[in-house]
């Protein structure tokens, strides 16, 4: 039923990609996203191509799970494309009613696909590999600079970890409700949209109400064993880099430098 | 049994097996092979440690969860057969879950009583008179009728959840660990009167429980579960004979079976059927009268 969605699409293998710090793959995604930007030619992609099918070889993650996220932006990508074919000045190649689609206008809608399609699959590849602990994790020491402007990096990283951390208890506690009710002879599918949305009643109150409650409950937990936010915290497993991690820094600058030169040259 | 024994079956399940994430990594059997009957007006109480699957075995008898293979009849007929309405046997076969209070949500008790009987299409009069009912089974007096549920204490906000499926009138009434959470005479208070609702209402009473004590005192009938199978069925005094192999499976006695062991090595003439405090009570006091020389022990 609803417990088999799943969320935070971590994959679990153990690959190279994996073991990374995840300040290089946060810093890797950006790297990735902005030389998408600067090499916008043919090299430019034949680069980042390159680079993606060889992060996702690296990766172990079956392409399939890739692919699995572009199914939302189809609908994104089919309306920009379909922008770029018609609404670009150039030479006439096809008439559609009153809409041109011109040769300018399809090379544009080409590059353009093509960098959405990378942009959804370079970042996926990252929460493929990452737990989402991990990721606040390097959010947290990654953006640790800002808290010299007082920006509670801490604070954010954590607040983001317990809502990652409760999706399945949600998910778990939404089920159960939903069953309870459902002994009580509710039905969520049956009548039109109204219908439906009343239908939810039973379901939203109570499942607020234990979000209060578990927030309360983890509030008190935590003032318990004396949490008072990030000042002198240590961590049980501390970000440190190794070996592998400046060889991946050095491969992205490899990249960047290559995607900057390619932009230049063409 | 005089009558016709067969007769008396109301639900009837055959070898149910339930797999959780079937053909992936993480599958395993939640349930396996178990086979039982429930009869009418029986109480019978399913006992297992945590993860047993007793949990996923109740929410076959209402069609919340189907069987991955294995046959339910409610009244002789199949209920995974074509057309089969599943939501007239939620009403017949009425389960009440784990903390059930967390179910409430109308904006004062008598609405959310009400909640069962308008689902089952009972106009507003009917599933008032019905809502009362059951809210005078649980002995919720009425001026908590017009009360928000959110304002009673623990003990109160469960009964109201059990009336809330009391109002749909079951023939089966299942409640998973109704217990839970509530101090000793909370727990009483809902187990006697769970008790009554058998004989005063007719109806048969699955009690899941990892408490022996809780089990030993009024069940007619136990089922054990441990890995998701059924290990022991029978009355609770022979199954508590097996407190060895009970104790395997992480569950034990009740503790005064353990006393009655003990007192019965000492030399003394006790029932080894003794599964409550009240009947232990009852054999001590009748030797002490009839057997003034115990300190000859």
């Amino acid at each position: 039923m609803i417990r088999d969605i799943t969320l935070g699409q971590y994959y679990p293998v153990d690959s190279v990609l994996h073991r990374l710090d995840p300040r290089v793959k946060l810093f890797g995604t950006m790297i990735f996203l902005i030389a998408l930007f600067i090499g916008d030619s043919v090299p430019g992609y034949i680069l980042s191509t390159a680079f993606l099918l060889g992060v996702i070889l690296l990766s172990k993650v079956p392409f399939k799970f890739m692919v699995r996220g572009l199914k939302t932006v189809v609908l994104l990508l089919l309306v920009s494309v379909g922008f770029n074919i018609f609404l670009t000045e150039g030479d006439v190649v096809f008439k559609i009613w009153i809409f041109k689609a011109t040769r300018q206008g399809i090379i544009l809608a080409l590059f353009m696909g093509l960098r959405l399609i990378y942009l959804m699959i370079g970042s996926s590849v990252m929460t493929l590999t990452t737990t989402p602990n991990a990721l606040t994790d390097g959010l947290e020491k990654g953006l640790g600079f800002l808290k010299v402007i007082k920006v509670p990096v801490h604070e954010i990283a954590m607040m983001m970890s317990i809502a990652l951390r409760f999706i399945p208890v949600l998910i778990e506690e939404t089920d159960k409700i939903m069953k309870a009710q459902m002994a009580r002879g509710a039905d969520f599918e049956k009548g039109n949209l109204i219908q439906k949305a009343k239908a939810m009643i039973p379901l939203l109150v109570p499942l607020f109400i234990s979000a209060f409650r578990r927030a309360t409950d983890l509030a008190m937990a935590m003032e318990a064993r004396c949490y008072h936010g990030g000042a002198g915290r240590t961590k049980m497993k501390p970000l440190i880099y190794k070996k592998a991690d400046y060889i991946a820094y050095c491969v992205l600058f490899i990249y960047l430098f290559a995607a900057i030169a390619l932009g230049i040259l063409f | 049994m005089t009558k016709d024994a067969k007769k008396d079956i109301i639900m009837r399940a055959e070898k149910l097996n339930y797999i959780y994430s079937r053909d992936t990594a993480f599958e395993h059997y939640a349930v396996k092979d178990v086979s039982f009957d429930i009869k009418n007006e029986e109480f019978i109480g399913i006992i297992g440690h945590t993860g047993s699957g007793k949990s996923t075995l109740i929410q076959h008898m209402n069609g919340l969860i189907k069987a991955t293979s294995g046959k339910i009849f409610f009244h002789d007929t199949d209920i995974y057969s074509e057309g089969y309405d599943m939501k007239k046997l939620r009403q017949k076969v009425g389960l009440v879950f784990q903390y059930p209070e967390h179910q409430l949500f109308e904006i004062d008790v008598l609405t959310d009583v009400c909640f069962g009987p308008k689902n089952q299409g009972l106009d507003d009069e009917q599933a008032k008179e019905r809502a009362r009912y059951a809210l005078s089974i649980v002995d919720i007096p009425e001026n908590f009728y017009k009360k928000s549920p959110f304002e009673l204490s623990g003990g109160q906000k469960r009964r109201v959840a059990i009336a809330g499926v009391l109002a749909m009138k079951p023939e089966i009434l299942v409640l998973d660990e109704p217990t839970a959470g509530l101090d000793p005479r909370g727990r009483d208070e809902i187990l006697d009167k769970v008790s009554q609702l058998r004989e005063s209402e007719h109806m048969s009473v699955v009690l899941v429980s990892h408490s022996m004590e809780d089990v030993a005192k009024y069940v007619d009938r136990l089922m054990v579960m441990s890995d998701g199978r059924k290990v022991f069925d029978d009355t609770p005094k022979v199954i508590f004979r097996h407190y060895k192999e009970l104790e395997k499976i992480g569950l034990s006695a009740p503790q005064i079976t353990y006393i009655i062991k003990r007192l019965r090595e000492e030399g003394l003439d006790l029932d080894e059927g003794i599964t409550t405090i009240e009947e232990a009570r009852e054999a001590i006091l009748g030797l002490l009268k009839n057997n003034k020389g115990l300190d000859d022990i």
